[in-house]
């Protein structure tokens, strides 16, 4: 029973100011959603009480659209106006898609739109088609307006296929909290974020697809290690496997119907060999026997085999050995097969996670995440697992940039690089902090400006500079720069998604891929330029200091060389500058030398061998 | 037909007016929100609407509109402590079930 507090008139606060949020596993063959009641999480069923949405999408010639169920059962009749498996299209270009069972053709900037009977579709409207029909569920479920979701994604989705899921939410109507990773989602739903740190392995084994991914726990954040799998290997080939076995015990399979019977007996089989432990397998005309759990083990042992081979890269790519795993999480329906689980236990040497339905666990560990993520339940539960939208990076001499912080690095993050100075008795350093993919400062935001002062009067490039780019969990960033030698240091602290929207970051990223070969041609040259001036300075200098130790003529070809070098430093040929930098080191290199003979005089005079022991 | 508050609620009510600095009394009603259907309203009053009733009950005067009395009939106006937290509770002999966490109810 709830206690009240005294309102000012009219501002009673309505009940249940919670808001509704759900998680969504946006599937390559089912798609569920799952939402936080009363502290605990449930998937959401449809009005016929099914829980899995096939991904599946029908267009009709009126325009209309069918989704799931009825879709799946149109698949035969209607092949090429029932699009399935989506998923495996997101982000992706024309070009990398190989064989399709769609007619696809490519847009203007090279993305896949499907051609239907009621027009070209692209992926992402199809995707946004599953994800309606989900949301329409769960606002009927919830009786309101959703706050906002949680999608997960698979971990090794790159950038333009999350920004497809995105925007597959946007087109049909959803906020996006977060898109979550799967394997992570997993995690969080048996609340292994809670846990020390440590290694989790995530073994998710659908319909038609089998990943594996190594995470590690640290501070509450997950990050993912590896990830590996088998795009083409799932469930549905343990139903091959069975109905191959029956064909070699006489069943004959003389048409397309009657191999759908047989694969739908196996997959009928196996989902009961999972508590029973010998099956009557009845088809009737067709085929009549019994299978044991033994006989179904030694079936479909070879595709668990290769199951076993990603996860043993997987391993072997992050350098880290089985018994090093906390724990195992099991995701998948096809992970339900009792065999399944017993090879994944041995191959771990530790029992896998598996009390939570591995179908649903997924979507309830992003329901969980959305539920924390709306604001309903304590900051001090917040999992954070966002990364950087953009890079994070510093000026150097010229205008250039250096990305100190990649983008996607996940947040929190810390990174550092040493700097130096780049005049000889240099004793500050400005540091100006910008923002963006691209090469020169000018195309980057500007983020934040310090100075670093105090550093010790040194030749240019003997200072040593720490930079530490630090972005906190809540995605602040911090910058320190720290002279190594006296311990002087600056710091600042920036939001760098401050202002942005995602437009902008898309704009931001776009510009990068578009102007990224006239960058780097710019880059070349500044860099050029930035080596000239280093070589000017240095040389101008030692003539300004040891002009006595100039032999006859030299002094001459050095300035002959100085001017040729200035001249080039004029044009905008990066070639020509490198060439009078190498033509000035060369005209300089004998006095070069003979000046660090000198030095070297000067500092042992009056000294006893002894103290250069 | 009578809405009461206990002296630890009336203490309270008085206080809090007195730190508001201004008002007629205490307005208690429903308004139908909620999944349970029904949601209460607790409010400062500035003054007697046309059709209010009007009970005074350890000198705090509680107002009621008529439409909601039909439902709060027989409450008691009660102030607590649960763990960390305080509030007004109401006793309504007439509520049936509330939803999971309290905030609405149905008679």
């Amino acid at each position: 029973m709830a206690l009240w507090q005294i309102s000012e008139p009219g501002q009673s606060p309505s009940p249940h100011a919670r808001r509704l949020a759900a998680g969504i596993d946006l599937g390559t063959t089912n798609s569920l959603i799952a939402t936080v009641r009363d502290g605990s999480a449930e998937v959401l069923p449809d009005t016929a009480g099914r829980r899995l949405l096939p991904s599946v999408v029908r267009y009709r010639d009126d325009g209309s659209t069918v989704v799931g169920h009825e879709a799946l059962a149109s698949e035969v009749e209607d092949p090429l106006n029932t699009i399935a498996s989506v998923k495996r299209l997101m982000g992706r270009g024309r070009a990398e898609i190989g064989e399709s069972p769609y007619r696809l053709a490519a847009n203007a900037e090279g993305t896949v739109r499907i051609e239907t009977v009621a027009g070209d579709k692209t992926p992402v409207e199809v995707s946004a088609e599953i994800l309606r029909n989900l949301g329409a569920r769960a606002q009927a479920a919830l009786g309101g307006e959703l706050a906002g979701v949680v999608i997960t994604v698979p971990a090794y989705f790159d950038e333009p296929q999350r920004q497809a899921t995105k925007d597959a939410a946007r087109i049909a109507g959803l906020t996006v909290l977060r898109l979550l990773n799967e394997p992570t989602a997993a995690a969080v739903a048996y609340g292994l974020d809670r846990n020390p740190e440590g290694l989790y392995c995530v073994y998710d084994l659908g319909g038609g697809t089998f990943d594996v991914s190594l995470l590690r726990l640290s501070q509450g954040v997950f990050e993912v290690l590896a990830t590996g799998g088998d795009a083409l290997l799932g469930g549905d080939d343990m139903d091959t496997a069975l109905v191959a076995h029956w064909e070699r015990q006489g069943a004959r399979v003389d048409s397309p119907t009657t191999a759908r019977r047989l694969l739908r007996a196996a997959r009928q089989t196996r989902e009961r060999l999972t508590e029973e432990s010998t099956v009557a397998v009845e088809v009737p005309g067709v085929f009549s026997g019994s299978l044991t759990r033994a006989e179904l083990a030694r079936i479909i042992d070879p595709l668990i085999d290769r199951t076993l081979v990603p996860c043993a890269r997987v391993l072997k790519d992050a350098g880290v050995r089985a018994e090093e795993i906390r724990d195992v999480v099991l995701v998948g329906g096809a992970t339900r097969t009792p065999r399944v689980r017993e090879r994944v236990e041995q191959f771990f040497g530790k029992t896998p996670l598996h009390d939570i339905d591995p179908d649903a666990v997924v979507a309830i560990g992003a329901a969980r995440q959305a539920d924390l993520l709306a604001g309903n339940a304590d900051a001090a539960d917040m999992l954070l697992l966002d990364v950087i939208p953009l890079s994070l990076g510093i000026e150097i001499m010229g205008g250039l940039v250096e990305k100190i912080i990649p983008r996607n690095a996940t947040i929190p993050s810390v990174r550092a690089q040493e700097f130096t100075t780049y005049k000889d008795g240099q004793t500050a350093l400005a540091i100006h902090v910008v923002q963006g993919e691209r090469e020169l400062v000018t195309d980057c935001r500007s983020l934040a400006r310090f100075t670093l002062r105090g550093i010790p009067p040194m030749a240019a490039g003997a200072a040593r500079i720490r930079v530490t780019f630090q972005v906190d969990a809540d995605g602040l960033l911090s910058v320190t720069a720290r002279e190594l030698t006296r311990g002087v240091e600056s710091e600042i602290a920036v939001k760098p998604s401050f202002g942005l929207s995602d437009a902008d970051i898309e704009r931001m990223l776009k510009d990068s891929i578009d102007h990224a070969a006239s960058d780097l041609a710019a880059r070349a040259l500044r860099e050029q330029q930035v080596e000239a001036d280093r070589m000017l300075e240095a040389v101008r200098s030692a003539l300004a200091q040891d002009a006595a130790l100039l032999v006859a003529g030299e002094g001459e070809r050095i300035a002959q060389r100085i001017q040729e070098l200035e001249t080039a430093r004029q044009g905008r040929d990066g070639d020509a500058i490198r060439a009078a930098v190498v033509a000035l080191d060369q005209a300089s290199r004998a006095f070069a030398a003979r000046r660090m003979d000198a030095g070297l005089r000067r500092a042992m005079t009056g000294r006893s061998v002894t103290e250069f022991r | 037909m009578a809405v009461t508050l206990t002296e630890g609620a009336a203490h309270h009510v008085r206080k809090s007016l007195e730190t508001r600095g201004h008002g007629a009394g205490l307005r208690l009603g429903v308004r139908t929100s909620g999944c349970s259907g029904m949601a209460y309203v607790l409010e400062y009053a500035d003054q007697v609407e046309p059709g209010d009733q009007v009970f005074a009950r350890h000198g705090i005067k509680v107002l009621v509109d008529a439409k909601s009395l039909v439902y709060l009939d027989g409450t008691e106006l009660d102030y607590t402590r649960e763990g960390l937290n305080e509030g007004f509770r109401f006793n309504n002999p007439k509520q049936k079930e509330t939803c999971g966490c309290g905030e609405s109810f149905s008679v």
